[in-house]
Protein backbone atom coordinates (compact mmCIF):
# COMPACT_ATOMS: atom_id res chain seq x y z
CA UNK A 1 0.00 0.00 0.00
CA UNK A 2 0.74 3.71 -0.86
CA UNK A 3 1.60 5.45 2.07
CA UNK A 4 0.43 9.57 1.13
CA UNK A 5 3.17 11.91 2.70
CA UNK A 6 2.12 13.42 5.85
CA UNK A 7 2.35 17.54 5.98
CA UNK A 8 5.63 18.12 7.91
CA UNK A 9 5.34 19.30 11.29
CA UNK A 10 6.05 23.13 11.54
CA UNK A 11 9.53 24.16 13.00
CA UNK A 12 9.65 26.24 16.22
CA UNK A 13 11.13 29.11 13.63
CA UNK A 14 8.43 28.27 10.93
CA UNK A 15 5.47 28.71 14.07
CA UNK A 16 7.46 31.67 14.78
CA UNK A 17 7.21 33.24 11.35
CA UNK A 18 3.70 32.50 10.94
CA UNK A 19 3.01 34.49 14.26
CA UNK A 20 4.74 37.30 12.44
CA UNK A 21 3.07 36.79 9.19
CA UNK A 22 -0.24 36.57 10.10
CA UNK A 23 0.09 40.64 11.93
CA UNK A 24 1.88 41.31 8.30
CA UNK A 25 -1.18 40.05 6.27
CA UNK A 26 -3.74 41.48 8.71
CA UNK A 27 -2.56 44.95 7.14
CA UNK A 28 -1.21 44.23 3.67
CA UNK A 29 -3.03 40.87 2.89
CA UNK A 30 -3.69 41.98 -0.40
CA UNK A 31 0.15 42.91 -1.18
CA UNK A 32 1.58 39.79 0.10
CA UNK A 33 1.51 36.06 -1.11
CA UNK A 34 0.36 33.21 1.31
CA UNK A 35 3.56 32.41 3.73
CA UNK A 36 5.35 29.25 2.52
CA UNK A 37 6.56 27.85 6.09
CA UNK A 38 8.93 25.40 5.03
CA UNK A 39 11.48 24.09 7.99
CA UNK A 40 14.86 26.16 6.07
CA UNK A 41 14.00 29.31 5.62
CA UNK A 42 9.91 30.49 6.28
CA UNK A 43 9.30 33.25 3.39
CA UNK A 44 6.50 35.44 1.54
CA UNK A 45 6.63 37.45 -1.52
CA UNK A 46 5.64 41.04 -1.94
CA UNK A 47 3.27 40.72 -4.82
CA UNK A 48 3.00 44.66 -4.97
CA UNK A 49 6.66 45.35 -5.31
CA UNK A 50 5.42 48.82 -5.28
CA UNK A 51 4.22 48.88 -1.48
CA UNK A 52 7.64 47.09 0.11
CA UNK A 53 9.07 50.21 1.58
CA UNK A 54 5.71 50.72 3.26
CA UNK A 55 5.42 47.41 4.27
CA UNK A 56 9.29 47.36 5.30
CA UNK A 57 9.09 50.59 7.91
CA UNK A 58 5.28 47.92 9.04
CA UNK A 59 7.84 45.37 9.90
CA UNK A 60 10.49 47.46 11.37
CA UNK A 61 8.41 49.69 13.60
CA UNK A 62 5.12 47.50 14.66
CA UNK A 63 5.79 46.30 18.27
CA UNK A 64 4.89 43.19 17.50
CA UNK A 65 7.13 42.30 15.26
CA UNK A 66 10.13 44.81 15.42
CA UNK A 67 12.22 42.93 12.35
CA UNK A 68 15.24 45.45 13.12
CA UNK A 69 17.85 43.36 11.95
CA UNK A 70 18.77 42.55 8.39
CA UNK A 71 20.70 39.80 8.06
CA UNK A 72 21.10 39.67 4.52
CA UNK A 73 19.75 40.88 0.92
CA UNK A 74 20.33 38.90 -2.06
CA UNK A 75 19.69 39.37 -5.45
CA UNK A 76 17.86 36.64 -7.38
CA UNK A 77 17.81 36.11 -10.98
CA UNK A 78 14.85 34.19 -12.60
CA UNK A 79 15.53 33.47 -15.79
CA UNK A 80 12.54 31.24 -16.37
CA UNK A 81 10.22 33.96 -15.38
CA UNK A 82 11.77 36.53 -16.78
CA UNK A 83 12.64 38.11 -13.31
CA UNK A 84 14.97 39.68 -11.42
CA UNK A 85 14.16 39.95 -7.37
CA UNK A 86 15.44 40.63 -3.86
CA UNK A 87 15.19 37.76 -0.64
CA UNK A 88 15.57 39.83 2.51
CA UNK A 89 16.31 37.32 5.30
CA UNK A 90 14.36 39.50 8.60
CA UNK A 91 15.32 39.04 12.56
CA UNK A 92 13.71 40.91 15.48
CA UNK A 93 17.24 41.06 17.34
CA UNK A 94 17.24 40.41 21.14
CA UNK A 95 13.15 41.51 20.82
CA UNK A 96 10.90 38.98 19.64
CA UNK A 97 13.93 36.49 18.12
CA UNK A 98 11.61 35.57 15.49
CA UNK A 99 12.85 35.73 11.66
CA UNK A 100 11.14 35.97 8.33
CA UNK A 101 12.75 35.82 4.70
CA UNK A 102 10.65 38.68 2.37
CA UNK A 103 11.13 38.23 -1.37
CA UNK A 104 10.37 40.99 -4.03
CA UNK A 105 10.47 40.25 -7.60
CA UNK A 106 10.29 42.96 -10.58
CA UNK A 107 10.20 42.63 -14.28
CA UNK A 108 13.87 41.70 -16.15
CA UNK A 109 13.33 44.16 -18.58
CA UNK A 110 12.64 47.55 -16.41
CA UNK A 111 14.26 46.03 -12.96
CA UNK A 112 13.59 48.94 -10.46
CA UNK A 113 12.06 48.07 -7.03
CA UNK A 114 11.81 50.47 -3.77
CA UNK A 115 15.18 51.00 -2.12
CA UNK A 116 14.91 50.18 1.83
CA UNK A 117 18.29 51.72 2.62
CA UNK A 118 16.43 54.18 4.84
CA UNK A 119 14.84 51.60 6.88
CA UNK A 120 17.41 49.48 7.57
CA UNK A 121 21.13 51.11 6.47
CA UNK A 122 22.47 46.97 6.03
CA UNK A 123 20.36 47.61 2.92
CA UNK A 124 22.59 50.32 1.75
CA UNK A 125 25.70 48.59 0.83
CA UNK A 126 23.67 45.43 -0.10
CA UNK A 127 21.45 46.91 -2.79
CA UNK A 128 24.85 48.21 -4.12
CA UNK A 129 25.85 44.86 -4.75
CA UNK A 130 22.55 43.46 -5.97
CA UNK A 131 22.96 46.79 -8.67
CA UNK A 132 26.24 45.65 -9.20
CA UNK A 133 25.72 41.88 -10.12
CA UNK A 134 22.23 41.80 -11.48
CA UNK A 135 21.44 45.44 -12.46
CA UNK A 136 18.25 45.94 -10.66
CA UNK A 137 17.74 49.95 -9.71
CA UNK A 138 16.59 50.45 -6.04
CA UNK A 139 15.14 53.98 -6.81
CA UNK A 140 15.26 57.08 -4.13
CA UNK A 141 18.42 55.38 -3.14
CA UNK A 142 21.12 57.40 -1.59
CA UNK A 143 24.28 56.21 -3.83
CA UNK A 144 23.74 53.79 -6.07
CA UNK A 145 26.66 53.32 -7.68
CA UNK A 146 29.00 49.40 -8.46
CA UNK A 147 30.10 48.34 -5.23
CA UNK A 148 32.63 44.80 -6.09
CA UNK A 149 33.24 45.11 -9.93
CA UNK A 150 35.18 48.47 -11.09
CA UNK A 151 32.60 51.64 -12.00
CA UNK A 152 33.08 51.33 -15.94
CA UNK A 153 32.13 47.24 -15.54
CA UNK A 154 30.31 46.35 -18.58
CA UNK A 155 26.86 43.85 -17.96
CA UNK A 156 25.60 42.47 -14.82
CA UNK A 157 27.57 39.15 -13.77
CA UNK A 158 25.74 36.99 -11.78
CA UNK A 159 22.81 37.42 -14.47
CA UNK A 160 22.31 33.46 -16.02
CA UNK A 161 22.98 34.87 -19.12
CA UNK A 162 25.53 37.30 -18.84
CA UNK A 163 28.65 37.55 -21.14
CA UNK A 164 31.86 38.24 -20.21
CA UNK A 165 33.04 41.58 -22.07
CA UNK A 166 36.10 40.99 -24.48
CA UNK A 167 38.35 43.74 -23.37
CA UNK A 168 38.57 46.36 -20.25
CA UNK A 169 40.93 48.92 -20.87
CA UNK A 170 42.34 46.83 -23.68
CA UNK A 171 43.00 44.17 -20.72
CA UNK A 172 41.83 40.65 -22.59
CA UNK A 173 39.13 39.65 -20.28
CA UNK A 174 38.13 36.24 -20.41
CA UNK A 175 40.91 33.48 -20.42
CA UNK B 1 39.43 91.58 19.65
CA UNK B 2 36.58 90.12 16.97
CA UNK B 3 34.60 86.51 17.85
CA UNK B 4 35.04 83.71 15.76
CA UNK B 5 31.67 82.47 14.82
CA UNK B 6 31.95 78.98 16.59
CA UNK B 7 31.09 75.74 14.35
CA UNK B 8 29.42 73.19 16.72
CA UNK B 9 29.29 70.39 13.95
CA UNK B 10 32.89 70.82 14.06
CA UNK B 11 33.49 69.71 17.23
CA UNK B 12 35.31 65.98 17.47
CA UNK B 13 35.69 63.26 19.61
CA UNK B 14 31.92 63.39 21.74
CA UNK B 15 32.62 61.10 24.97
CA UNK B 16 29.71 60.99 27.10
CA UNK B 17 31.13 62.65 29.37
CA UNK B 18 33.05 65.51 27.77
CA UNK B 19 36.47 64.57 28.50
CA UNK B 20 39.18 64.43 25.35
CA UNK B 21 36.63 66.70 23.25
CA UNK B 22 38.55 68.79 20.82
CA UNK B 23 37.11 71.91 19.54
CA UNK B 24 38.42 72.78 15.87
CA UNK B 25 37.64 76.46 15.63
CA UNK B 26 35.47 76.77 11.39
CA UNK B 27 37.76 79.37 10.67
CA UNK B 28 40.96 78.27 11.13
CA UNK B 29 39.84 75.66 8.37
CA UNK B 30 40.37 77.19 4.90
CA UNK B 31 39.48 74.64 2.56
CA UNK B 32 38.72 70.95 1.84
CA UNK B 33 41.42 68.53 0.80
CA UNK B 34 41.03 64.80 -0.47
CA UNK B 35 43.36 62.65 1.14
CA UNK B 36 43.70 59.21 -0.15
CA UNK B 37 44.53 56.28 1.87
CA UNK B 38 45.05 52.85 0.69
CA UNK B 39 44.44 50.63 -1.45
CA UNK B 40 48.44 50.01 -0.69
CA UNK B 41 48.07 51.13 3.07
CA UNK B 42 49.55 49.18 5.92
CA UNK B 43 46.69 50.31 8.60
CA UNK B 44 43.64 49.15 5.65
CA UNK B 45 44.25 45.63 6.57
CA UNK B 46 44.77 44.92 2.92
CA UNK B 47 43.27 46.75 -0.18
CA UNK B 48 40.59 49.14 1.17
CA UNK B 49 40.61 52.46 -0.21
CA UNK B 50 39.57 55.59 1.77
CA UNK B 51 38.57 58.19 -0.34
CA UNK B 52 38.70 61.08 3.14
CA UNK B 53 37.84 64.73 2.38
CA UNK B 54 39.72 66.37 5.13
CA UNK B 55 39.57 69.57 6.91
CA UNK B 56 42.71 70.23 8.51
CA UNK B 57 43.37 67.13 10.40
CA UNK B 58 40.00 66.58 10.63
CA UNK B 59 38.19 64.18 8.68
CA UNK B 60 34.92 65.59 7.02
CA UNK B 61 33.77 62.41 5.28
CA UNK B 62 35.42 59.14 4.38
CA UNK B 63 34.05 56.99 1.74
CA UNK B 64 35.37 53.79 1.73
CA UNK B 65 35.84 52.07 -1.85
CA UNK B 66 36.25 48.11 -2.12
CA UNK B 67 36.63 45.26 -4.51
CA UNK B 68 40.17 45.51 -4.78
CA UNK B 69 40.39 41.57 -3.55
CA UNK B 70 37.16 40.85 -5.71
CA UNK B 71 37.16 36.99 -6.87
CA UNK B 72 33.86 36.32 -8.02
CA UNK B 73 33.03 33.86 -5.15
CA UNK B 74 29.56 34.33 -6.04
CA UNK B 75 29.96 33.42 -9.90
CA UNK B 76 32.52 31.03 -8.78
CA UNK B 77 30.11 28.83 -6.43
CA UNK B 78 27.06 28.41 -9.25
CA UNK B 79 29.68 26.43 -11.47
CA UNK B 80 31.10 23.71 -9.02
CA UNK B 81 29.52 21.33 -6.93
CA UNK B 82 28.39 21.70 -2.93
CA UNK B 83 31.58 19.94 -1.92
CA UNK B 84 34.08 22.05 -4.64
CA UNK B 85 32.83 24.95 -2.98
CA UNK B 86 34.46 24.63 0.45
CA UNK B 87 37.96 25.71 -0.42
CA UNK B 88 36.78 28.74 -1.92
CA UNK B 89 34.89 29.69 1.18
CA UNK B 90 38.53 29.12 2.86
CA UNK B 91 39.57 31.72 0.73
CA UNK B 92 36.89 34.68 1.75
CA UNK B 93 38.04 35.07 5.20
CA UNK B 94 41.56 33.51 5.20
CA UNK B 95 42.28 33.98 8.34
CA UNK B 96 39.21 31.88 10.03
CA UNK B 97 39.03 29.61 7.39
CA UNK B 98 37.55 26.98 9.59
CA UNK B 99 34.83 29.48 10.75
CA UNK B 100 33.66 29.86 7.25
CA UNK B 101 33.72 26.47 6.25
CA UNK B 102 31.71 25.48 9.35
CA UNK B 103 28.76 28.36 8.56
CA UNK B 104 29.06 27.53 4.81
CA UNK B 105 28.39 23.28 5.89
CA UNK B 106 25.48 24.54 8.52
CA UNK B 107 23.98 25.76 5.83
CA UNK B 108 24.38 23.05 3.08
CA UNK B 109 23.11 20.69 6.43
CA UNK B 110 20.31 22.31 6.84
CA UNK B 111 18.67 21.99 3.83
CA UNK B 112 20.05 18.39 3.05
CA UNK B 113 18.92 17.53 6.28
CA UNK B 114 21.22 15.19 7.48
CA UNK B 115 22.54 13.65 10.99
CA UNK B 116 26.09 14.42 11.76
CA UNK B 117 28.43 11.90 14.35
CA UNK B 118 28.31 13.33 17.41
CA UNK B 119 32.51 13.11 17.34
CA UNK B 120 32.64 15.16 14.30
CA UNK B 121 30.69 17.95 15.94
CA UNK B 122 32.95 18.07 19.03
CA UNK B 123 36.17 18.09 15.97
CA UNK B 124 34.61 20.51 14.27
CA UNK B 125 33.52 22.84 17.14
CA UNK B 126 37.28 22.61 19.13
CA UNK B 127 39.05 23.66 15.67
CA UNK B 128 36.75 26.69 14.66
CA UNK B 129 37.07 27.73 18.82
CA UNK B 130 40.77 27.64 17.93
CA UNK B 131 40.60 29.12 14.59
CA UNK B 132 38.64 31.81 16.54
CA UNK B 133 41.57 32.46 19.08
CA UNK B 134 43.58 32.53 16.20
CA UNK B 135 42.07 35.08 14.40
CA UNK B 136 40.86 37.29 17.45
CA UNK B 137 45.28 37.44 17.99
CA UNK B 138 45.51 38.61 14.39
CA UNK B 139 43.05 41.31 15.16
CA UNK B 140 44.72 42.47 18.53
CA UNK B 141 48.31 42.12 17.14
CA UNK B 142 47.48 44.36 14.07
CA UNK B 143 45.32 46.56 15.69
CA UNK B 144 48.38 47.20 18.23
CA UNK B 145 50.69 47.93 15.37
CA UNK B 146 48.19 50.48 13.75
CA UNK B 147 48.43 52.49 16.74
CA UNK B 148 52.02 52.28 17.12
CA UNK B 149 52.95 49.43 19.88
CA UNK B 150 54.99 46.39 18.12
CA UNK B 151 55.32 44.49 21.05
CA UNK B 152 52.10 42.60 21.41
CA UNK B 153 51.85 42.30 17.86
CA UNK B 154 55.06 39.98 17.81
CA UNK B 155 53.71 38.13 20.80
CA UNK B 156 50.44 37.39 19.26
CA UNK B 157 51.99 35.94 15.72
CA UNK B 158 53.94 33.60 18.27
CA UNK B 159 51.33 32.66 19.81
CA UNK B 160 49.06 32.09 16.93
CA UNK B 161 51.92 30.02 15.18
CA UNK B 162 51.24 27.20 18.01
CA UNK B 163 47.53 27.10 16.74
CA UNK B 164 48.43 26.81 12.87
CA UNK B 165 50.50 24.07 13.91
CA UNK B 166 48.24 22.24 15.87
CA UNK B 167 45.33 23.09 12.72
CA UNK B 168 48.17 22.23 10.01
CA UNK B 169 48.61 18.78 12.04
CA UNK B 170 45.18 17.69 12.35
CA UNK B 171 44.40 18.94 8.49
CA UNK B 172 47.34 19.21 6.44
CA UNK B 173 47.30 22.87 5.55
CA UNK B 174 48.54 25.66 7.59
CA UNK B 175 45.65 28.56 6.76
CA UNK B 176 43.32 26.67 4.22
CA UNK B 177 42.26 24.70 5.78
CA UNK B 178 39.09 22.16 3.77
CA UNK B 179 39.03 20.35 6.99
CA UNK B 180 35.08 20.28 8.03
CA UNK B 181 33.39 18.97 5.00
CA UNK B 182 29.60 18.68 4.30
CA UNK B 183 28.42 15.74 6.53
CA UNK B 184 31.70 15.33 8.13
CA UNK B 185 35.22 16.38 8.51
CA UNK B 186 38.61 15.07 6.23
CA UNK B 187 40.35 13.52 8.97
CA UNK B 188 39.63 12.22 12.25
CA UNK B 189 42.48 14.10 14.83
CA UNK B 190 45.53 12.75 14.91
CA UNK B 191 46.64 10.28 17.82
CA UNK B 192 47.72 12.84 20.77
CA UNK B 193 46.20 15.73 19.35
CA UNK B 194 43.94 16.24 22.56
CA UNK B 195 46.61 16.28 24.82
CA UNK B 196 48.93 19.02 22.44
CA UNK B 197 45.34 21.24 22.82
CA UNK B 198 45.46 20.63 26.25
CA UNK B 199 49.29 21.51 26.90
CA UNK B 200 48.61 24.77 24.22
CA UNK B 201 45.41 25.59 26.83
CA UNK B 202 47.93 25.82 29.97
CA UNK B 203 50.31 27.92 27.78
CA UNK B 204 47.71 30.16 26.39
CA UNK B 205 46.17 31.19 29.24
CA UNK B 206 48.93 33.35 31.41
CA UNK B 207 49.91 34.74 27.86
CA UNK B 208 46.49 36.11 27.38
CA UNK B 209 46.85 37.65 30.47
CA UNK B 210 49.94 38.89 29.83
CA UNK B 211 48.84 40.48 26.39
CA UNK B 212 46.19 42.47 28.52
CA UNK B 213 48.38 43.59 30.58
CA UNK B 214 50.71 44.71 27.93
CA UNK B 215 47.67 46.35 26.05
CA UNK B 216 44.75 46.65 27.50
CA UNK B 217 46.09 48.02 30.81
CA UNK B 218 48.39 49.84 28.64
CA UNK B 219 47.42 54.16 29.46
CA UNK B 220 48.28 54.81 25.77
CA UNK B 221 46.58 52.54 23.96
CA UNK B 222 43.61 53.59 26.24
CA UNK B 223 44.28 57.13 25.09
CA UNK B 224 43.70 56.13 21.74
CA UNK B 225 41.47 54.11 21.72
CA UNK B 226 38.61 55.22 24.67
CA UNK B 227 35.54 56.83 23.28
CA UNK B 228 36.66 56.75 19.76
CA UNK B 229 34.00 55.59 17.00
CA UNK B 230 31.27 55.66 19.17
CA UNK B 231 28.19 53.53 18.19
CA UNK B 232 25.06 53.47 19.98
CA UNK B 233 23.27 50.12 20.44
CA UNK B 234 20.30 50.70 18.44
CA UNK B 235 22.15 52.20 15.13
CA UNK B 236 24.51 49.38 15.58
CA UNK B 237 21.44 47.04 15.15
CA UNK B 238 20.70 49.41 12.51
CA UNK B 239 23.60 48.99 10.74
CA UNK B 240 23.35 45.05 10.76
CA UNK B 241 26.74 45.09 12.78
CA UNK B 242 27.06 41.35 14.23
CA UNK B 243 29.81 39.48 16.25
CA UNK B 244 32.48 41.44 18.64
CA UNK B 245 31.31 44.78 16.99
CA UNK B 246 27.54 44.41 17.94
CA UNK B 247 29.04 43.04 21.36
CA UNK B 248 31.16 46.09 21.75
CA UNK B 249 28.41 48.31 21.70
CA UNK B 250 26.51 46.54 24.60
CA UNK B 251 24.08 43.79 22.83
CA UNK B 252 24.10 40.90 24.10
CA UNK B 253 23.68 39.01 21.09
CA UNK B 254 26.17 35.96 20.19
CA UNK B 255 24.71 33.79 17.48
CA UNK B 256 26.35 30.57 19.44
CA UNK B 257 24.01 31.44 22.31
CA UNK B 258 20.71 32.88 20.49
CA UNK B 259 20.13 30.88 17.22
CA UNK B 260 22.73 28.16 18.39
CA UNK B 261 24.03 25.65 16.07
CA UNK B 262 26.31 22.15 16.98
CA UNK B 263 26.86 21.56 20.28
CA UNK B 264 26.82 25.39 21.38
CA UNK B 265 23.60 24.34 23.80
CA UNK B 266 25.42 21.80 25.53
CA UNK B 267 28.69 24.24 26.09
CA UNK B 268 28.58 26.95 29.34
CA UNK B 269 30.14 30.08 28.54
CA UNK B 270 29.59 33.76 28.90
CA UNK B 271 28.74 36.26 26.23
CA UNK B 272 30.99 38.99 25.98
CA UNK B 273 29.88 42.68 26.69
CA UNK B 274 32.02 45.50 27.95
CA UNK B 275 30.82 46.13 31.03
CA UNK B 276 30.90 50.17 31.27
CA UNK B 277 34.09 50.38 33.62
CA UNK B 278 37.16 50.37 31.22
CA UNK B 279 35.82 51.59 28.64
CA UNK B 280 33.17 53.84 26.75
CA UNK B 281 30.29 50.89 25.94
CA UNK B 282 30.52 51.60 22.14
CA UNK B 283 33.76 52.88 21.34
CA UNK B 284 36.95 51.14 20.01
CA UNK B 285 38.43 50.37 23.14
CA UNK B 286 35.24 48.22 23.99
CA UNK B 287 34.94 46.37 20.91
CA UNK B 288 38.92 45.22 21.35
CA UNK B 289 38.06 44.23 24.65
CA UNK B 290 35.48 41.80 23.62
CA UNK B 291 37.68 40.09 21.39
CA UNK B 292 39.92 39.51 24.40
CA UNK B 293 37.52 38.45 26.69
CA UNK B 294 36.51 36.23 23.83
CA UNK B 295 39.40 34.30 23.46
CA UNK B 296 39.52 32.94 27.37
CA UNK B 297 35.56 32.17 26.65
CA UNK B 298 36.99 30.13 23.50
CA UNK B 299 39.63 28.19 25.55
CA UNK B 300 37.11 27.63 27.98
CA UNK B 301 34.51 25.75 25.29
CA UNK B 302 37.86 24.11 23.54
CA UNK B 303 38.69 22.72 27.39
CA UNK B 304 34.77 21.32 27.99
CA UNK B 305 35.13 19.77 24.34
CA UNK B 306 37.57 17.76 25.00
CA UNK B 307 36.09 16.60 28.22
CA UNK B 308 33.16 15.52 26.68
CA UNK B 309 34.03 14.89 22.99
CA UNK B 310 33.08 10.95 22.79
CA UNK B 311 35.86 8.97 21.84
CA UNK B 312 37.18 7.51 18.79
CA UNK B 313 35.62 4.35 18.38
CA UNK B 314 37.33 1.36 16.34
CA UNK B 315 37.34 2.14 13.08
CA UNK B 316 35.69 5.45 13.55
CA UNK B 317 35.61 7.65 10.25
CA UNK B 318 34.34 10.95 9.73
CA UNK B 319 33.74 10.82 6.35
CA UNK B 320 31.11 7.75 7.12
CA UNK B 321 28.28 10.47 7.07
CA UNK B 322 28.82 12.59 3.88
CA UNK B 323 26.27 11.56 1.47
CA UNK B 324 27.60 10.09 -2.17
CA UNK B 325 26.22 12.63 -4.09
CA UNK B 326 25.79 15.90 -2.02
CA UNK B 327 22.46 17.17 -4.30
CA UNK B 328 19.78 18.89 -2.24
CA UNK B 329 16.06 18.22 -2.67
CA UNK B 330 14.68 21.84 -3.98
CA UNK B 331 14.12 24.75 -1.75
CA UNK B 332 15.90 27.29 -0.16
CA UNK B 333 17.70 28.15 3.13
CA UNK B 334 19.98 30.97 4.71
CA UNK B 335 22.53 29.21 7.31
CA UNK B 336 24.87 31.21 9.42
CA UNK B 337 27.55 30.81 12.03
CA UNK B 338 28.91 32.78 14.38
CA UNK B 339 32.66 34.25 12.97
CA UNK B 340 35.22 35.77 14.55
CA UNK B 341 34.09 38.58 13.28
CA UNK B 342 30.44 38.37 13.10
CA UNK B 343 27.40 36.71 11.32
CA UNK B 344 29.05 34.86 8.67
CA UNK B 345 25.57 33.79 6.39
CA UNK B 346 25.09 31.84 3.49
CA UNK B 347 22.07 31.94 0.97
CA UNK B 348 21.48 29.09 -0.77
CA UNK B 349 19.03 28.28 -3.49
CA UNK B 350 18.88 24.66 -5.01
CA UNK B 351 16.55 23.34 -7.57
CA UNK B 352 16.87 20.17 -6.58
CA UNK B 353 17.83 18.47 -9.71
CA UNK B 354 21.57 19.84 -10.29
CA UNK B 355 24.91 19.14 -7.51
CA UNK B 356 25.34 22.93 -7.94
CA UNK B 357 23.86 25.56 -6.22
CA UNK B 358 21.35 27.54 -8.30
CA UNK B 359 22.89 30.90 -6.01
CA UNK B 360 25.49 31.13 -3.52
CA UNK B 361 25.17 34.44 -1.88
CA UNK B 362 27.74 34.73 0.59
CA UNK B 363 26.46 37.67 4.04
CA UNK B 364 29.56 38.89 4.90
CA UNK B 365 30.02 40.21 8.35
CA UNK B 366 32.86 42.79 7.35
CA UNK B 367 31.06 43.38 4.64
CA UNK B 368 28.21 44.58 6.66
CA UNK B 369 30.47 45.80 9.57
CA UNK B 370 32.68 48.24 7.57
CA UNK B 371 29.58 50.00 5.72
CA UNK B 372 28.85 51.85 8.56
CA UNK B 373 32.76 53.44 8.41
CA UNK B 374 31.19 56.42 6.69
CA UNK B 375 29.23 57.72 9.55
CA UNK B 376 31.64 56.76 12.20
CA UNK B 377 34.55 58.60 10.48
CA UNK B 378 32.76 61.73 9.97
CA UNK B 379 34.37 64.50 12.32
CA UNK B 380 37.66 62.11 13.58
CA UNK B 381 40.78 63.08 13.28
CA UNK B 382 42.68 61.09 10.50
CA UNK B 383 45.01 59.46 13.64
CA UNK B 384 41.99 58.34 14.96
CA UNK B 385 40.64 56.82 11.49
CA UNK B 386 43.32 54.87 11.61
CA UNK B 387 42.31 53.31 15.35
CA UNK B 388 38.57 53.30 13.71
CA UNK B 389 39.29 50.88 10.66
CA UNK B 390 41.45 48.70 13.22
CA UNK B 391 38.69 47.90 16.01
CA UNK B 392 36.38 46.81 13.10
CA UNK B 393 39.22 43.84 12.11
CA UNK B 394 38.30 43.84 8.21
CA UNK B 395 39.52 41.03 6.41
CA UNK B 396 39.31 42.20 2.91
CA UNK B 397 39.35 38.96 1.14
CA UNK B 398 35.44 38.38 2.48
CA UNK B 399 34.67 42.17 2.25
CA UNK B 400 35.66 41.50 -1.43
CA UNK B 401 34.83 38.13 -1.74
Amino acid sequence: MEETPQPRELTAEAKLATVAYEIISEKFGDAISPLDANPTMPFFEVVDAGRWLEIALFMRDNPHLRFTYLACLSGMDYPAEGKLGIVCNLESLGEHNHRIAVKVRCARDNAVLPTVARVWKTAEWHEREAYDMYGIVFANHPDLRRILCPEDWEGWPLRKDYQVQESYHGIQVPY
Amino acid sequence: MQELPKAEHRSVRVTPNGKNRVVIEKDLSSEEMILNMGPQHPSTHGVLRLECKTDGEVVVEAEPYLGYLHRCFEKHAEMVDYPGIVPFVDRMDYLAAMNSEFAYCIAVEKLLDIEIPRRVEFLRVIVSELNRIASHLVAIGTYAIDLGAFTPFLFCFRDREHIMSLLEWASGARMLYNYIWIGGASYDFPKGMQKRIDEFITYFRPKALELQRLLTENEIFVKRTRGIGMMPADVAVNYGWSGPMLRGSGVEWDLRRNDPYSIYPELDFKVCVPDGRHSDIGDSLSRHLVRAYEMEESLSIIEQCLDKMPAAEEGFNPRAAIPKRIRPKAGEVYGRAENPRGELGFYIVSDGKSTKPVRCKARSSCFVNLSAMKEMSMGQLIPDLVAIIGSIDIVLGEVDR
